[in-house]
């Protein structure tokens, strides 16, 4: 009796210490990326990164401004035209669909899309756009990254206006109000906090994405502002420089992904934090 | 009727325009869109479908620019192989992370792990490849594989994952960076459900006099099923898709691999490092086609997941 006791304690202890270790292999990981990229990326950054453009391979200096510009470039791009849409989606989500099987269908689909390979995305982009044009644009890069961000925006601008208590709306009804005016001038500027946090974390999802840009918004070697043509990104450009030879290049990469972790890491902790709030 | 003020017929007017812009909103993210993924996707590759058709092309190893001969199945092997392993690895550390944050973390800690486990899925792909380039596969090749050749090269059947020369670029780095990549997924999705558990069905265990092992081998995980099952498949999926970490670390070689230590290729490295090298029209079109076969695979495997996870949200929603 007391043995069999003692062996279903073990047993518990045991399980209970690995499920520890399997928290402190995350806990081990994350601070092993982290610390590399502070070891390693922090002390190249300087003035040059920021304001020179790339000297030929191989040489000393330069730095990565073209790729900076590129990057805000192709991001405000995709965020300007995903926020929007992402945002109406959202509130025809939360307000008029709410209890319509169709509207639900649509909205398991969304979530998924979430998830969908950003590659495949980038693939049917060029496509579209790329394709019948004849050559890269930083346009076509800022398109790819919104269809990636509308799905997150939909999904957080839905969660959060949900929250909003329905008394308020009935409040606005019996003044006469139209729906659209509930939606728009009532809950969605009851949750505006919410939405705009989901808005942050679509940035933050595309401003580290990669693989849609390969073919799409490309690279090239000296600042541009014009988004017809190809166009460097942060992202892109890390890959080419810690794929390449050169020593100087694997310094900047360095550099430049510790720049972007953080901003990245940044975010997405504000906006996690703003839904937490809310959510409780 | 027709005298109906007409500020009111304003108004409706106005609503109607509204929910049409709106619904045009909701049906465009979540319906015309996965559906036009789908026809480009499937015209680009009509003509490697044509001219290599379905069967034949799951079952080819080619992959000849020269002489434009093209089959799938390496880079499909590749791919369901690391997300295998990834997942295999991801699995009970998931598991272990979920239980340790909803049983064993102190209250006032919870939400600083949670969120450091997180923060995991926020760091960008590119980086986990980086890091895993000048980090992970230096240190594999030079210290941990030959170490784990010479201990367990001997041993049958085992011994033979091991063979080759280690380079650190191969199936076995691949797959522990992708697993990295993939646990706070599933150990959120999972967190999530234990939580979803009713305090008192923990409660009656405990009384029994269960231990807490016990009460999550046996009241929890049972409870949660379909959910650990949701979070499991859609890290699957994750890891399917997943392109710039596997890029750097999968050492582009179009071979099946035959042990954890070559160098192999999946379906988004073939994308990644060839899209834009593609010079003849049958040769994007493979790309083309490859990129189908994951869109595919990966939304069914998606959606399975999704399935899972509302059949728990349904059973426990209060």
């Amino acid at each position: 009796m007391d043995r069999n006791k003692l062996k279903r304690k073990i047993e518990s202890y045991v399980f209970l210490t690995l499920s520890f270790l399997a928290a402190g292999f995350g806990l081990f990981f994350l601070f092993w990326i982290l610390g590399d990229l502070l070891i390693n990326g922090f002390k190249y950054i300087n003035k040059d990164l920021f304001t020179q453009d790339p000297v030929p391979p191989g040489m000393e200096g330069g730095g990565l401004k073209h790729a900076f510009i590129g990057h805000i470039i192709i991001t405000a791009i995709g965020t300007a035209i995903g926020t929007p849409i992402g945002i109406l989606a959202g509130i025809y989500f939360a307000e008029y669909g709410r209890n319509s099987k169709f509207a639900n269908f649509l909205r398991n689909i969304v979530d998924i899309m979430v998830s969908n390979p950003s590659i495949v995305i980038g693939a049917v982009v060029y496509a579209i756009l790329i394709k019948p044009v004849g050559h890269f644009m930083g346009f076509a890069g800022g398109v790819a990254l919104a269809l990636l961000m509308i799905p997150v925006i939909v999904i957080t601008t839905d969660e959060m206006m949900k929250l909003v208590p329905r008394e308020t709306r009935e409040a606005a009804y019996a003044l006469g109000a139209q729906p659209w005016q509930v939606s728009f001038q009532v809950v969605l500027r009851a949750a505006k906090v919410g939405v705009l946090t989901g808005v942050i974390l679509g940035v933050a999802r595309i401003s580290g994405e990669t693989a849609p840009l390969l073919f799409t918004s490309f690279n090239n070697n000296f600042t541009t502002f014009d988004p017809t043509n190809p166009m460097a990104s942060l992202t892109v450009t890390v890959f080419q420089y810690a794929m390449g030879p050169y020593e100087e290049w694997h310094k900047q990469a360095w550099a430049a992904s510790f720049i972007l972790t953080f901003a990245v890491l940044m975010a997405s902790l504000i906006a996690r934090y703003v839904i937490q709030r809310k959510k409780y | 009727m027709s005298n109906i003020n007409p500020a009111i017929k304003r108004a409706k007017t106005l609503e109607y325009v509204f929910k049409v812009i709106l619904g045009l909103a909701g049906v465009f993210i979540g319906l015309i869109l996965p559906l036009a993924i789908l026809i480009v996707l499937y015209k680009e590759a009509s003509l490697a479908i044509d001219h290599f058709g379905v069967i034949n092309f799951l079952t080819s190893t080619d992959w000849d620019p020269v002489r434009e001969k093209f089959g799938g199945l390496v880079p499909l092997v590749g791919t369901l192989i690391s997300t295998f392993l990834a997942t295999l690895i991801a699995a009970p550390i998931s598991m272990g992370i979920a239980i340790f944050l909803v049983e064993l973390s102190p209250n006032k800690l919870k939400p600083i792990f949670s969120t450091s486990i997180e923060l995991l899925a926020a760091i960008p792909s590119i980086i986990y490849g980086m890091w895993g380039f000048f980090v992970v596969a230096p240190l594999f090749g030079q210290k941990v594989e030959p170490w784990l050749q010479k201990n367990l090269g001997g041993v049958p059947i085992i011994g033979k994952l091991f063979e080759g020369s280690p380079t650190g670029v191969d199936v076995l780095t691949t797959s522990l960076v992708l697993s990295i990549m993939i646990i706070p997924f599933m150990s959120s999705v999972v967190k999530d459900a234990f939580n979803m558990v009713p305090p008192i069905m923990k409660e009656s265990a405990y009384a029994l006099g269960a231990t807490k092992w016990e009460v999550i081998k046996q009241v929890m995980i049972p409870l949660t099923a379909s959910g650990i099952a949701g979070g499991l498949i859609l890290s699957v999926g994750r890891a399917l898709g997943e392109t710039m970490a596997v890029t750097f670390l999968a050492g582009n070689v179009n071979q099946i691999p035959h042990s954890l230590l070559d160098p192999f290729t999946t379906i988004t490295v073939a994308l990644a490092n060839q899209f834009t090298e593609a010079d003849t029209a049958v040769y994007l079109s493979s790309l083309y086609y490859i990129a189908l076969i994951l869109f595919f695979m990966s939304f069914i495997i998606l959606y399975i997941s999704k399935v899972m996870l509302l059949r728990i949200e349904k059973k426990w929603k209060v």
